[in-house]
């Protein structure tokens, strides 16, 4: 069991969450960044949605990695995903009927979702199933972190309210108070990203590119 | 101004080194610098020393706002005493004095904001007090309807100089005008408050001057109303300025008493100005021949595309920002030709913007780096062509 979560393991597992997250540092899977954070529900939904998807797409890939011929790996890993997508977009369809709604599209895009080939290719190729779990979990679960800091702001400043409750008061409101119509909008949702990663590279010099 | 000289003096030594207001010292260096012209000069590169540093060319510009912020005084109490009815019996101070009280503090938010945040960031940095807000922070009140809450132009101001200028590296780094993104934030994030036919006539007596006027009033710009019940008819009150609109930018007249101070003292160039001019109404007389006889924008005629809205404003104090604008002489017709197009082209095209103007200048901010771009190289491809001969 140790071996399970040595150090190396937990590194796997948690660097994505921060050092080396998907979507700030690797700047991957933006565009779904910026559809489905208008609201606190999809976001989280997809996050979910997304870390289940890389959890089981690299343990697939990593099982079948010394089977696969080289020259169509990446057929193979679309096949995967797409199967893993298609299981995951029933599944919402059926139980949380609304949400599947909102995300409209973007579930059944998560197949082009650059995280999930990135981590196929650069991780559960070369990697035992169990690290490519580890990974896979990480990466999405960072991906997932991200979306929900993002989706937090805009629906809270945007529509005054989180996961469809409202929040500011009505008093606000009646004293002049305004939501702030930008923030439903996908350029919001670049600003907030591009300000996580500003706050991370300011408290971790070691991510700043050198200046030349 | 020699007591004010010999008064910075006796200050100076609290704000240098080892003194005891040394944090604030970029502060009392801004303001040093903004009343007497520095004797200093670099010490190393190569510089070109112009007649003029950035503080007086700033200054020049402000100085050309002024008559397009009086007469925008003057017409928010105007407007608010034609709509309440007591024109007649009004006196000029008291019409004067409601504008301006009602403008104030949105002038003086915008300049305590954003010089606030130019402050804290040259205090930050250990750099200069950069100069640059001086410009944006009159011009943002003037480009607003006078009825934008005071908190959300706050809103505005701290998000423009944040991401419009800061971000890319203060005064002369910027790609877009920074006035201009704090209008189209308060336009995409406040649509409510920025346009529509209830934002543009003031509505509340301050200090017992003027009326409340009843809940519900509205006035529509005239591009808005040509936008949904068609053209209204041509009048000298357009020209004039008498007519709801944003702050600053309802008089022709005043506007070009401004771009007569700023050709005159060269801070501005006249190709930029008259090629935006030209860009419209070329636009507008297309439209007027060719455009769709049911869409009111299309049959405007062109002098009346020229002359209503934020073109003229545009054309005369924002499309001629040196620093957002093309940079090369011949850039400057394309891109001026261009923002004048994409003016009336907005306008008349999409229904959901009866005002183009502010679109059109930051989608040309965008370009002013590539047409540069192009025009140098076809001059180096042009004397190479000369050399090989």
């Amino acid at each position: 069991m140790a071996s399970l979560f040595s150090k190396k393991n937990r590194e796997v597992l948690l660097t994505p969450l921060g050092l080396n997250n998907p979507v700030t540092v690797q700047v991957l899977g933006i565009c779904s960044a910026l559809a489905v954070t208008a609201q606190l529900e999809p976001a989280i939904v997809m996050g979910l949605s997304v870390t289940v998807i890389t959890a089981f797409s690299n343990v697939v890939i990593s099982l079948l990695r010394n089977t696969i011929p080289n020259r169509i790996r990446i057929i193979v890993q679309l096949v995967v995903v797409a199967a893993l997508v298609t299981i995951v977009s029933e599944i919402l369809k059926a139980f949380a009927y609304d949400v599947s709604v909102q995300l409209s599209v973007y579930v059944g895009l998560i197949i082009t979702n650059c995280i999930l080939m990135g981590r196929l290719e650069a991780f559960a190729m070369q990697n035992g199933p169990w690290e490519s779990c580890l990974d896979g979990i990480g990466n999405g679960l960072g991906y997932a972190k991200i979306l929900i800091i993002v989706a937090f702001f805009r629906e809270l400043l945007g529509s005054g309210s989180l996961l469809g409750i409202r929040i500011i008061p009505e008093a606000a409101y009646e004293a002049g108070y305004l939501n702030n119509g930008l923030m439903l909008m996908p350029p919001m949702a670049l600003i907030i990203v591009a300000c996580i990663i500003w706050y991370q590279r300011a408290k971790h010099p070691e991510l700043q590119e050198s200046s030349n | 101004m020699k007591a004010l000289r010999n008064y910075l003096d006796k200050i100076k030594p609290n704000f240098e080194e080892g003194g005891k207001l040394h944090a604030l010292r970029s502060v009392f260096d801004g303001f040093e610098t903004f009343l007497f012209v520095p004797n200093t000069t670099a010490r190393k590169g190569v510089n070109i020393h112009d007649a003029i540093d950035s503080k007086r060319i700033m200054s020049f510009v402000v100085i050309a706002l002024v008559p397009a912020l009086l007469f925008g005084m003057y017409n928010v109490g105007y407007q608010h005493y034609m709509a309440a009815g007591l024109m007649d019996s009004a006196s000029f101070i008291e019409v004067f004095g409601y504008g301006f009280l009602a403008v104030l503090p949105k002038i003086l938010v915008s300049y305590i904001v954003g010089l606030g945040i130019e402050f804290i960031v040259a205090q930050l940095k250990g750099e200069e007090i950069q100069e640059g807000f001086l410009v944006s922070g009159i011009i943002i009140p003037m480009i607003v309807p006078v009825n934008c809450p005071l908190w959300i132009l706050a809103v505005a101001v701290a998000f423009s100089v944040i991401f419009a200028k800061e971000v890319f590296g203060g005064t002369g780094m910027n790609v877009f005008n920074v006035a201009l993104i704090a209008r189209a934030f308060l336009f995409f994030a406040y649509p409510t408050m920025m346009s529509g036919d209830t934002v543009w006539v003031a509505t509340e007596s301050i200090f017992g001057l003027g009326a409340d006027l009843p809940d519900g009033f509205t006035a529509a710009t005239a591009l808005g109303e040509a936008a949904t019940i068609g053209v209204p008819a041509f009048s000298m009150d357009m020209v004039w300025g008498f007519i709801p609109g944003s702050i600053g930018e309802t008089s022709v007249v005043a506007i070009l008493l401004g771009a007569i101070i700023l050709l005159w003292s060269g801070v501005a160039s006249w190709k930029t100005m008259l090629s935006v001019f030209v860009g419209g109404s070329v636009v507008a007389l297309l439209f007027n021949t060719f455009g769709a006889e049911d869409n009111y924008m299309a049959m405007m005629p062109w002098y009346q595309h020229l002359v209503l809205g934020g073109f003229c404003f545009g054309a005369v104090f924002m499309a001629t920002d040196p620093v957002t604008s093309a940079r090369t002489e011949t850039g400057k017709f394309i891109f001026g030709f261009l923002v004048g197009a994409m003016a009336v082209i907005i306008r008349v095209l999409n229904p959901g913007y009866p005002e183009g103007m502010m679109l059109a200048i930051l989608l040309m901010n965008v370009f002013a780096p590539l047409i540069d771009y192009y025009v140098v190289q076809s001059n180096i491809n042009r004397r190479l062509k000369r050399m090989s001969k």
